[in-house]
C-alpha cells in the first residue's frame, strides 16, 4: 500500500492542507454515522434493564454486566423454547459449514471447466448460469418447496443446505469462471501433455493457484448464508432453524417487558461470525477482488 | 527419437479452412522449423502434432505409429510453450519432475533424473525456486528442463524464445542448436524469426495460409526459393525483383530490362524450362549480395558475373556492409557491398552482378521458373 500512496504527488501549500483536513473530517463523520449503531448495540447490550430505562440511549453502560448475553445466548425463548440461542447458532455452523464449502468448490469446478475445457456451447451455458444470479430470491421459493418435498428434504438442514448450493452456485461459477479466464490455456496444455488429467489439473495445478478467489467466494458465501432469512424461514421447520431466524422470533415474541439488552445482545450474537470473518480474511477479500485486474 | 510423418493433414474450423492438407516426412533426429507469419496455422500444425487440437483430415505417425486418435500423454513428445508455461505453484524441481509425477514414477527415481537435467541446463542452483523467481532466461531453461527430463521422441517448441530479450535468445538459440546435436532428437519448432529458421533447421517448411511453400534445407531455401513469397520472406534486405523480359541474345538467354541495349542480363546456365519463355515477361530475383562492386581481378575468374554500371542513390552502413540502393536500368536495386568499396551517393559507378545466383519467376504465378 506505501507505495501506492508514495506513487501520488504530495499535497502543497495550505489550501491543499486544508482541504485534506476538510476531508478527513468528512471521513470521520461518515464512519460514525456507520459506527454509531453498532456502538448502540454494544453498549445496550451490556446494560441492565434498568439502566437502559433510566439512562441515556448513547451513554455508555455504567455497571458493565454480561448477563444478557449469557441470558441470549442459552436462556432466552424463542418461541415456546427457551434453551437460547445456542442450538440455533448450531444450526447456522451446520448449514453453513457445508453449504459453503460445497458451493465454492462446485464454482471451482464449473469455472474450471468453462475457461479451461471449451466445450461447444459453453458460453450458453455460462450465460445460463450467470442469469442465475440475477433471479430474485423471491421467485425460486414454491419451486425449491416442491422440489424439496419431492426430495423428502423438507424442513431439514440438508434441505437447506441444497437450496444455498443451488442459489449460491451462480454466484461462485461467476468469481471462479473470471479469475480463471487470466490464468494462461498453456498451462493446462503444459499439463495435459505432462500427463495429468481433469481433476489433476484441477486439484494440482488450479486450485493452488486460486487463493485470493477462495477467500473471496467463502467470505461472499458464508455472509449470504449466514445472514440468510428468506430461505432460513421458508424451508426449514421448528428446531433446524438458522440464526437469523431464531433472532426473528426472539425479538418478535417476547411477553411483557421488552428486554433491549437482550435483543441487542441476540443480535451481536447473530452478526458476530459475519463481522469475524470480514476481520480475519478482509485484506485477502480486497486483494481477491482486483486480482488480475493488475498485472504483477 | 523417431521419425515423424505428416500425410495431407487438414484442419477446418467450420467452414474455414486452417490448414489445406500438410505433408511433411522428418528422418529420426531431423530438426523441422515451421516458419511464416502469425495466422499461416503453423502453431496450430505443431498443436496437431502434440494432440492439443484434433485432426480434421490426414493422418500424423510418430514413429510410424498414427497418432490421430493418442491423447497427448501417450505420444511420447514434449513441448516448450512460448510462454513457458511453469506451473507457478510448484518450485523448479516439481516443475521439471511434474511429467515423471504424473506418470508414477517413485520419488527417488524422479530426484535422479531431474538432477541430471538440472545439470544438463546449468540450473542446479534455482531446483527450490518458485518460476516468479526467476529470470526471463532462467524461465526458459526450466522449460527446456521440463520437456528433456522425459526424454521423449519428439520435441515440440513453439516459438520458445520470442519472449527473450535480443541478446539472451541469440544465446539460447545457440544452446538450443547444441542440445539437438549433444541429443539427437527429432525436434518440431515453430517460430516467425527466418535468422532462427536458417540456424537451427535442418529443414525449414515455409507456410502461408495453410499451405507449405517450400520443404527443404535452410541453403537451398535461401538459394533456391520456390516462389517470390518464399524468396521475400527469408533474406534480409530481402531479394530484388525486377521485371524484364526473357530473350536471346546470340545463344546466350538473358532478362532484358529496360529499353537500353545495356539491359541485357545474360544467364549463367539458365533453367531448361526458360527456353519457353522467350519473349515473355518473367521476373528476375537477385539477392543484395550478388550485386557487388566491380573488381576487375574477380570478374575475369568468374563467367557469371556480369558487369553493370549503376547511379548510387542512398547508402545505408551496418558496419559489416554497406546497404547501397542503386539505379538498374530504370530499378532501383538493394546491393550489398564491403565498407571498403563505397562509392559516394549520387555518382555512378560500375556493379557486377552474379547471375549464377540469380531466380527466375513467373510473373503471374509467382513461382520459380
Amino acid at each position: 500500500m506505501s507505495s501506492l500512496t508514495s506513487a501520488l504527488p504530495p499535497a502543497q501549500g495550505t489550501g491543499a492542507r486544508i482541504a485534506r483536513w476538510g476531508l478527513y473530517l468528512i471521513l470521520l463523520l461518515f464512519a460514525a454515522y456507520y459506527l454509531l449503531p453498532l456502538l448502540l448495540m454494544i453498549a445496550t447490550s451490556f446494560k441492565s434493564p434498568e439502566e437502559i430505562r433510566t439512562g441515556s440511549l448513547l451513554s455508555l453502560p455504567r455497571d458493565f454486566s454480561l448477563d444478557a448475553w449469557s441470558y441470549a445466548w442459552n436462556r432466552a425463548c424463542i418461541g415456546a423454547d427457551c434453551r437460547g440461542m445456542a442450538p440455533y447458532f448450531l444450526n447456522s455452523l451446520v448449514i453453513v459449514g457445508p453449504a459453503v464449502i460445497i458451493s465454492t468448490l462446485f464454482g471451482a469446478l464449473n469455472g474450471y471447466a468453462l475457461t479451461k475445457w471449451r466445450f461447444r456451447g459453453a458460453n450458453i451455458v455460462f450465460g445460463m448460469i450467470l442469469f442465475g444470479s440475477f433471479l430474485p430470491s423471491q421467485v425460486i421459493l414454491l419451486p425449491m418447496a416442491q422440489t424439496l418435498g419431492f426430495l423428502g428434504l423438507a424442513g431439514s438442514a440438508g434441505g437447506l443446505i441444497l437450496v444455498h448450493v443451488v442459489y449460491g452456485l451462480a454466484f461462485t461459477t461467476l468469481f471462479f469462471r473470471n479469475y480463471y479466464v487470466s490464468i494462461p490455456d498453456d498451462l493446462v496444455k503444459a499439463a495435459t501433455i505432462d500427463g495429468a488429467g481433469f481433476f489433476q489439473i484441477f486439484t494440482k495445478i488450479m486450485l493452488p493457484l486460486s487463493l485470493p478467489i477462495l477467500v473471496v467466494t467463502i467470505i461472499w458465501q458464508f455472509t449470504q448464508i449466514w445472514n440468510d432469512f428468506l430461505f432460513g424461514a421458508s424451508f426449514a421447520a421448528g428446531g433446524a432453524q438458522p440464526v437469523t431466524v431464531a433472532l426473528n422470533n426472539l425479538v418478535n415474541t417476547t411477553t411483557g417487558v421488552k428486554q433491549y439488552n437482550v435483543d441487542m445482545a441476540a443480535a451481536m450474537i447473530a452478526g458476530l461470525p459475519t463481522l469475524v470473518v470480514y476481520v480475519l480474511a478482509g485484506k485477502y477479500f480486497i486483494r481477491g477482488l482486483t486480482a488480475g485486474s493488475v498485472k504483477g | 527419437m523417431a521419425t515423424l510423418s505428416i500425410n495431407n493433414v487438414r484442419k477446418q474450423y467450420g467452414s474455414v479452412e486452417v490448414l489445406k492438407g500438410i505433408d511433411l516426412d522428418l528422418t529420426d533426429g531431423e530438426f523441422l522449423v515451421l516458419l511464416g507469419p502469425s495466422g499461416c496455422g503453423k502453431s496450430t500444425l505443431l498443436n496437431m502434432i502434440a494432440g492439443l487440437e484434433t485432426i480434421s483430415a490426414g493422418e500424423i505417425r510418430i514413429d510410424q505409429r498414427v497418432v490421430n486418435e493418442v491423447h497427448p500423454k501417450d505420444r511420447d513428445i514434449a513441448m516448450v510453450f512460448q510462454s513457458y508455461a511453469l506451473y507457478p505453484n510448484m518450485t523448479v524441481a516439481r516443475n521439471i519432475g511434474f511429467s515423471l509425477e504424473m506418470r508414477g514414477q517413485a520419488k527417488p527415481e524422479r530426484e535422479g533424473a531431474v538432477r541430471r537435467v538440472a545439470k544438463l541446463l546449468q540450473i542446479e542452483h534455482l531446483l527450490d525456486r518458485k518460476p516468479a523467481q526467476l529470470s526471463g532466461g532462467q524461465r526458459q531453461r526450466v522449460a527446456m528442463g521440463r520437456a528433456l527430463v522425459r526424454d521423449p521422441k519428439v520435441f515440440l517448441f513453439d516459438e520458445p524464445l520470442s519472449n527473450l530479450d535480443a541478446k539472451l535468445r541469440v544465446d539460447m538459440r545457440t544452446e538450443i542448436k547444441k542440445l539437438h546435436q549433444r541429443l539427437g532428437t527429432t525436434v518440431v519448432y515453430v517460430t516467425h524469426d527466418q535468422i532462427e529458421a536458417m540456424t537451427l533447421a535442418s529443414r525449414i517448411a515455409i507456410m502461408k495460409e495453410g499451405v507449405v511453400q517450400q520443404f527443404a534445407p535452410p541453403q537451398e531455401v535461401y538459394e533456391r526459393p520456390a516462389n517470390m513469397y518464399v524468396a521475400s520472406f527469408i533474406g534480409s534486405p530481402t531479394m530484388n525483383f525486377v521485371r524484364g523480359t526473357l530473350s536471346a541474345e546470340g545463344d546466350r538467354l538473358g532478362v532484358s530490362i529496360g529499353r537500353e541495349r545495356s539491359g541485357f542480363l545474360p544467364l549463367f546456365q539458365a533453367p531448361e524450362q526458360a527456353g519457353s519463355w522467350l519473349g515473355q515477361e518473367v521476373i528476375l530475383g537477385i539477392r543484395p549480395e550478388a550485386i557487388t562492386c566491380y573488381d576487375p581481378a574477380i570478374a575475369a575468374g568468374n563467367p557469371a558475373l556480369v558487369k553493370v554500371a549503376c547511379g548510387v542513390n542512398v547508402l545505408e552502413p551496418t558496419g559489416a556492409d554497406t546497404i547501397t540502393y542503386v539505379e538498374l536500368n530504370g530499378h532501383e536495386v538493394v546491393a550489398r557491398i564491403k565498407p571498403s568499396d563505397r562509392v559516394a551517393e549520387g555518382e555512378t559507378a560500375d556493379f557486377m552482378i552474379d547471375m549464377a545466383r540469380a531466380n527466375l519467376f513467373d510473373p503471374k504465378t509467382e513461382q520459380r521458373i
